[in-house]
């Protein structure tokens, strides 16, 4: 049973097995946090630059289409036909005046009003639809749209907090600093992990295992645990802030840290020191921003590579990390070259990255015997859920876990939020 | 033009030999020996498919110079964890498309299938080598190699090259 008393703490610091394996979990997330009161991340204005443009993606696993239309106004709709639940849109992104399904060629504007029903009035007099028939009642479900800097996110529920609120001070503060200057989409890249999508998204808050299981990290230098940094948070624990400054520790600080867990730290020296040098680009020191939006948005700034990742769950087994890699539309192209050259860092072939794929892996395999047995979430401390100037912690997944109770109603009485 | 006066079959020859190498070396995780299929001077790059098909310059694997390549082989040995399994390379015969004033452009289709500690085998990638290849001392060797992936929904993780 999914209730309340499946938790053996309130602080979120034991986390039972069974959220991550069982069938009636993953449905009940689907209602209430996909189609609850969140706002998930759509996809980039950059995009969708001209009247037509559309792009497909998902909130969850429902299928959605987001299109600008003549007017210059984004819209997004749920892809799914009316008439038999068929998908509209099948191509991941073009141009077009309207969305029609290939079933029966049910035809909606880009605004997801039904336009056109084809044999509407039958033939001849016979068939087709009863006059009553109301087209205004049959359109594609529309979600509503909102922007951070050309960030578009989506809500299927009808009474949620403004954008702006749900995402808090802070991080609306890292995606204008990320998203300040207009961007241009340099690519994309898609990693399926047979993992639920859970883990994917406390991966994103932990700050322990960055240096430790991305051992290219500190053995060409690029960050350490030693590093000026730690998490922050909003208000109510839900989104966090991995953040570091650079060049903020020293060389003997790290190996004597980094000695005492027999990780190798002594910059090795890469024949393109490119790879991992730190152009700095903002007034700010910060060479690691990586900002997760409940539920399932990442924005990630690590050195000069920028991307936005989008968690999407694919059944309770299955994720599919979809990530847009990011530069501004005024880098030069040297400096285009360089997010080219540093892409090699993140994606699913990334140097400091592609370890991801395999740690929630194994961790999804090998929890999914034992579901009444539970992880341990206590670096940086059980009990209150704060903001901390230190990254040895993974204080932010119990914020996750916090938000992921009361959304879920599986909330204990006298939980921490 | 590359022209031999051994005549096309022993070029035909040489290219296979070429290609058959290819995807031996990284089956058997002969890295160095891989890279000497490479030119002195040398690019490698694995595109998604959806990326270039829209002319999107982003990679998963972007070495646009033979020290990033080597730096890859390099973190690959002694930085990156990742599933632990075998490869094998299928590769189809090579075409010969073309050629510049240096190089042959030749491409060639491949699968990749791995195979996990327990022998189960899963098809891993399809896709196209798109490549320039020139004769060095020592024979052909690949001056840039584009793999355009096919199956740009990754499994699990992209760690050995394809």
């Amino acid at each position: 049973m999914l209730n309340a008393a499946i938790w053996p703490s309130l602080d979120y610091s034991r986390v039972p097995y069974r959220l991550y394996h069982d069938p009636e979990v993953y449905q009940r997330e689907q209602e209430r946090i996909f189609h609850g009161p969140t706002w998930n991340f759509l996809g980039l204005e950059a995009e969708m630059s001209n009247p037509g443009d559309f792009r497909t993606t998902y909130v969850g696993d429902t299928p959605v289409i987001v299109n600008r239309d003549a007017s210059g106004t984004i819209h997004a709709l749920v892809n799914r036909c009316a008439h038999r639940g068929a998908m509209v849109r099948r191509e991941m992104s073009g141009n077009a005046g309207e969305h029609t399904c290939i079933y029966h060629q049910w035809c909606y504007g880009l605004d997801g009003r039904l336009r056109s029903i084809p044999f509407r009035r039958g033939i001849r007099g016979k068939g087709g639809l009863d006059p009553s028939f109301d087209m205004t009642a049959h359109g594609l479900r529309k979600l509503r749209v909102a922007s951070v800097n050309g960030a578009l996110f989506g809500t299927l529920a009808d009474d949620v907090e403004p954008l702006e609120d749900y995402l808090g001070a802070p991080v609306l503060a890292q995606l204008r600093r990320l998203l300040g200057r207009p961007v241009t989409v340099l690519g994309y890249n898609r990693q399926r992990i047979r993992a639920n999508w859970k883990l994917y998204a406390e991966n994103t808050r932990d700050n322990y295992h960055a240096s430790l299981l991305h051992e290219f990290l500190v053995t060409f230098g690029l960050d350490r645990s030693t590093q000026v940094g730690g998490v922050k948070m909003d208000a109510r624990h839900r989104h966090n802030i991995t953040w570091a400054e650079a060049e903020s520790d020293t060389a003997e600080l790290a190996q004597e840290a980094y000695g005492a867990v027999r990780v190798r730290c002594n910059y090795l020296s890469l024949k393109e020191p490119e790879l991992v040098r730190f152009r700095r680009e903002r007034a700010d020191p910060l060479n690691i921003a990586i900002t997760s939006v409940f539920p399932s948005a990442v924005f990630v700034q690590i050195s000069n590579s920028l991307a936005v990742r989008q968690i999407r769950p694919r059944g309770i087994e299955e994720v599919e990390i979809f990530q847009t890699m990011l530069g501004y539309a005024d880098d030069s192209p040297d400096l285009t070259l360089h997010r080219l050259r540093q892409a090699n860092l993140v994606g699913p072939a990334g140097l400091v990255s592609m370890e991801d794929g395999e740690a929630i892996e194994i961790a999804h395999r090998a929890s999914k015997p034992d579901r009444d047995s539970t992880t341990v979430i206590e670096l940086g401390g059980a009990g209150v859920i704060s903001d901390r100037d230190y990254r040895v912690t993974d204080v932010p997944l119990r914020g996750f876990w916090s938000y992921y109770a009361e959304l879920l109603g599986i909330e204990p009485a006298g939980a921490v939020r | 033009m590359i022209a031999s006066a051994a005549g096309p079959a022993a070029d035909r020859f040489a290219l296979y030999d070429l290609f058959a190498g290819y995807g031996a070396l990284i089956d058997a995780a002969d890295f160095d020996a891989w890279l000497a299929l490479f030119a002195a001077t040398c690019t490698y790059h694995i595109i998604p498919r959806e990326n270039y098909q829209r002319g999107l310059p982003a990679g998963l694997v972007y070495c646009d110079s033979r020290g990033m390549l080597e730096d890859r082989i390099r973190a690959l040995r002694e930085a990156n964890k990742y599933n632990i399994h075998t490869d094998r390379h299928l590769i189809g015969l090579p075409r010969l498309i073309g050629a510049d004033s240096d190089a042959k452009l030749v491409e060639a289709p491949f699968a990749v299938y791995q195979t996990d500690q327990e022998g189960e085998t899963r098809l891993f990638a399809t896709g196209l080598y798109r490549d320039r290849i020139v004769v060095e001392v020592g024979g052909l060797k690949f001056r840039d190699k584009l793999v355009l992936l096919d199956t740009f929904a990754v499994p699990t993780l992209l760690a050995t090259p394809l």
